[in-house]
Parts: C-alpha cells; sequence; structure tokens
C-alpha cells in the first residue's frame, strides 16, 4: 500500500501521520516519552494537551526529528521517516510544514519572502541566492497572501507586523512547502485571545481546505475543545486520553494535569 | 528585657584586607621598579619644550605646494591599499568566520583552528605584516595591501564569528524544518541576521585600515607613509607638516564617512 501510495502521486493518497511506538530519553532511563502510538488522517485535527514539561514538544519535534527520537517509528503518509539522514531527510521534512510559538520568521526579510521561505526545500540555493524563484512559487504566495489578508504587506519586513500577522505569515510558510502533515507548537501561547481564535480557525480551515492532518499542541483546554476533533491528553510522557472533545471529563482533566482546585 | 549585644559590621573580613594590601603594595612596588628602568635623564626633560618649539618653527611655514607634488599621489595610494587590504580581508574572513561559529560548524577541531587563524592574524603587528611582506613582494603598495589584508582577518573574523553565534535560533530550526538545504539556511537564516554586524564591522576596519595604512609605508610598504619617511629622512620638516596634516583631514574624512554609512545600514 504504501508502495502504491508514493507511485500514483495524482490520484492524492490519504494523507496520514502515523507514529507508533514513540520513544524519547535524553538522559538514559529517564523518558520523557513513553510508547506513544496514534494515528491522524485526512483533515482532521487534533490537539495534543498537557501540562509543561510533559514532552508535548518533544513529541512534536520527534516527528520531524528536530529532535531525534529514541526508539519508535514516525510514518508520513505510509513512508516511514525515523531512519532517513541527509537528503532523503530534508526530502522528507518538505512534507511536514510546522508552525511555532514564537513564530520563528527571519524578522529583517520581507513578508513575502518569509513566505517563500517555505520553498526552501525545493528550489535549488542559487536560486534562493539570486531570488530568483519559480513563478509558480510567486503566483501561489500571493494568493496565499491574498487568502490569508495580508497582500497589501508582502513587501513590509517582517518584524514591522504584528504577532497575530506574523503568525499568519508563519502558517503561511508552512503551507507553501504543500506539507502532507501540519505541526502547530502552542501556535496561540504568545497572542491574545481573540487573534488566538483567528490563528486556530485558519489553522483548521487550511487544513480542512488542503486536506491535511492537523497536530497542535495546546495548554488551553477550552480552545481545543473547540476547534478540534480529537484531543489527546499527555501526562508524564504518556497518553492518558484519546478521543473526542466531548467526551473530555474533568476527571480526565484531573489525571492530565493533577490537583483539582483549578478547574471551575 | 536585656539589651541587645553590640553586633559588629564591617565591610571586608580581615584577610580580605591584608590581600587587598598586598595588592596595593604589590602596584607599588611595580611602578617604583618601572620608574627605574625607564631611567629619565632631567637634562632632557627640561630640554623639552624648547626642542618641541624648534621643531615646530622648522614646520612652519607649511609647505602646501608640495600636496600636488609629492602627497597626492602618495595619499590616493594609500587609500586604495586601505580598500583593497580590507576587501582581502573580507574574502578570507567570511569563511574563517563560520568555520568559528559553533553553531555552525559542530566540531569543535575547526572552531579551534579558525581561532589560532584569527588569533594569529591579530597578535602580529601591522609593521611586523608589513615588513614580512616587503621582504616576499619587494616594497610597494602590493606589499601594503596583503598586509592589510592579513591584519584585519583576526578583527574581521572575530566580530562575524560572534554575531553568527548570536543569531536567534528559532529561524534556523524553522528553515531546517521546511527541508531547506544547509546553504539555503545559511542565505536566509544566518546570514539576514548577521548582515548588519558584517558590515558593521567591514566600515569600521576600513576606517582603521586608512589610518594603518598611513604608518605601514615607514618600513616600505607604499602609500603616504613611504613619503613621510623621505621627508623626515631629509629633515623637510615644512613638508612633513603638511604631509601630517593631510593624514589627520583624511582620517576625520574617513571617519565621518563610515559614521554617515553605519547610520543608514543599522
Amino acid at each position: 500500500m504504501t508502495v502504491e501510495a508514493q507511485s500514483d502521486s495524482s490520484a492524492q493518497p490519504q494523507r496520514s501521520i502515523c507514529i507508533e511506538n514513540l520513544s524519547k530519553e535524553y538522559v538514559r532511563g529517564k523518558p520523557v516519552l513513553k510508547n506513544i502510538s496514534f494515528t491522524v488522517q485526512g483533515h482532521s485535527s487534533v490537539a495534543i494537551i498537557g501540562p509543561s514539561g510533559t514532552g508535548k514538544s518533544t513529541l512534536i519535534r520527534c516527528v520531524n526529528k528536530l529532535i531525534p527520537p529514541s526508539s519508535g517509528n514516525v510514518y508520513i503518509s505510509g513512508e516511514n521517516i525515523t531512519h532517513l539522514t541527509g537528503r532523503n531527510l530534508r526530502m522528507a521534512r518538505r512534507k511536514i510544514g510546522m508552525v511555532f510559538q514564537e513564530f520563528n520568521l527571519v524578522e529583517r526579510l520581507s513578508v513575502m519572502e518569509n513566505v517563500l521561505c517555505g520553498r526552501l526545500g525545493y528550489v535549488p540555493s542559487w536560486r534562493a541566492w539570486l531570488r530568483k524563484y519559480p513563478q509558480k512559487d510567486i503566483d501561489n504566495a500571493f494568493s496565499l497572501l491574498d487568502s490569508i489578508g495580508l497582500l497589501e504587506f508582502s513587501r513590509q519586513r517582517a518584524d514591522s507586523l504584528s504577532g497575530g500577522q506574523r503568525q499568519r505569515v508563519g502558517i503561511a510558510r508552512a503551507i507553501m512547502q504543500e506539507p502532507h502533515v501540519l505541526l502547530a507548537d502552542e501556535p496561540t501561547s504568545s497572542l491574545d485571545p481573540k487573534t488566538s481564535v483567528e490563528i486556530m480557525e485558519l489553522l483548521v480551515s487550511l487544513s480542512r481546505e488542503h486536506n491535511i492532518p492537523l497536530l497542535i499542541n495546546i495548554h488551553d483546554v477550552e480552545l481545543a475543545k473547540r476547534f478540534t476533533v480529537r484531543v489527546i491528553g499527555l501526562s508524564m510522557g504518556g497518553i492518558i486520553y484519546d478521543g473526542p472533545p466531548s467526551e473530555l471529563t474533568n476527571d480526565h482533566l484531573k489525571q492530565i494535569y493533577g490537583g483539582e482546585n483549578w478547574l471551575q | 528585657m536585656s539589651p541587645s549585644p553590640l553586633r559588629k559590621w564591617e565591610r571586608f573580613t580581615f584577610s580580605e584586607r591584608l590581600a587587598r594590601f598586598a595588592v596595593f603594595l604589590g602596584f607599588a612596588a611595580a611602578l617604583s621598579i618601572s620608574l627605574r628602568s625607564v631611567q629619565i635623564i632631567p637634562e632632557f626633560l627640561y630640554d623639552a619644550p624648547t626642542q618641541v618649539a624648534d621643531l615646530f618653527s622648522r614646520m612652519w611655514p607649511m609647505d602646501f605646494a608640495y600636496y600636488p607634488a609629492g602627497i597626492h599621489d602618495a595619499m590616493m595610494e594609500t587609500l586604495h591599499i586601505a580598500t583593497l587590504g580590507t576587501l582581502l580581508a573580507i574574502v578570507m574572513a567570511i569563511p574563517i568566520g563560520i568555520l568559528g561559529a559553533n553553531n555552525i560548524v559542530h566540531f569543535p577541531l575547526l572552531n579551534w583552528l579558525s581561532k589560532l587563524i584569527l588569533v594569529s592574524s591579530r597578535s602580529v603587528n601591522s609593521l611586523v605584516w608589513a615588513l614580512l611582506f616587503v621582504a616576499v613582494f619587494g616594497p610597494g603598495p602590493l606589499a601594503g595591501t596583503v598586509c592589510i589584508g592579513f591584519r584585519s582577518i583576526g578583527f574581521v573574523g572575530k566580530l562575524f564569528a560572534e554575531a553568527l553565534e548570536e543569531v536567534d535560533p528559532g529561524p534556523i530550526e524553522a528553515l531546517t524544518a521546511s527541508g531547506a538545504p544547509w546553504f539555503s539556511v545559511f542565505l536566509k537564516g544566518y546570514w539576514p541576521q548577521a548582515a548588519p554586524a558584517f558590515w558593521g564591522v567591514f566600515l569600521f576596519r576600513w576606517d582603521i585600515n586608512v589610518r594603518e595604512s598611513a604608518v605601514i609605508g615607514l618600513v616600505g610598504a607604499g602609500g603616504i607613509g613611504m613619503v613621510l619617511d623621505t621627508a623626515l629622512n631629509l629633515f623637510f620638516w615644512n613638508r612633513v607638516s603638511v604631509i601630517l596634516l593631510s593624514i589627520f583631514v583624511v582620517v576625520i574624512l574617513a571617519e565621518l564617512f563610515v559614521t554617515a554609512i553605519r547610520k543608514r545600514i543599522i
């Protein structure tokens, strides 16, 4: 099935991410992640919730090997990317879009150039150097900027934008990769409540529109319940809850975060 | 209620005071020893004001007619030496600076090698570099240019490496996560963040090099220094004064020029 999915790209194979028995220990004998397994397909959006320091960021970075996992496998649309290195790893990373808490834009470059940075995995370095991006990429970037309402900002420097606008640019950069999966690491934690909702709406709608599985680390439980179709509760490096937000009870939350006085 | 006992407070403990006194004594001893080895001859000291007055009287009136005849070309040569030398330094300092940035190159041996090159460039004085290259290339501006280049690698390379190490790792992580090749990550992640510092260093070093290349001519490495050397040897003091004045003016102009540009790029 894997072979089929890769060879027949015109038929739009189901885009998916599958994590299998993933473990990570920074220090031997002290696992941060214990035997994590789950699969996300199509345009479902999944929230990963849990207290800080429980390994949410580590989990999401193990997917694209920014942090190498200690054991287990990660499949992107059926391809096992866990043991890839060098050029093959780069090729695999192109299929994984990532959105960050601190936006991670190149502040001194224009909005347009930041969006085009999403194509760096596809475009040879000399083209990037001379800023000779293919016309197709430029067209896509303009229409993407238009759809997120930042078209008139395309020539402005990224550091002149507000937080919400910057995060939109970060999302556009990830979408430019034409990813098979979109990862978001606390995408709303640096934003005000109203902007947070707008960013979540944008992420979910783009995931639907492009049919990409969306994996969001988030500590705001209400936001998670409101926008995602599935919640994975992480505590002490293990999955405590995996199911629809409607069935997430206070008992689960107590188990995930500990204590109960904060629950009203 | 019994009165609380007197509690003593002192800024330094007894041993700390002893140590401070020892340091003070050491400085005093060093000062007196070095004064003795300088061997000040009082007669020469009393004579100094007369000598200075004499020097100035010989320098006056300035021989301005000598500027177009003998100074101008040499001054242009000095500026060329400074500019080409700085460019040469940059070409060599960029790869060495990258090697020295431990967030880009993760091999401590290469970092160490880069530091070694940078330190040896800086630890040798420009006059010594000049003597070396005059011996290699013969006297003239080529020796001066190469001398300025080698002398500047250490300065430019060290500051460039530091600018690269201070780069925000966030955008680098983002570009790496998108599957960008190493050179693209450098071009779009590291370089835009380090570029203002880099151009600032370049201009600052050019400014320093204008001053340095005025001196290296004294040992035959071309430029205004050679003219100054000749004038000094022939006791043409009214020419010496014009040369010194023109060096002064050029250095001030270079400084103003660099300050104006730095304001624009940073």
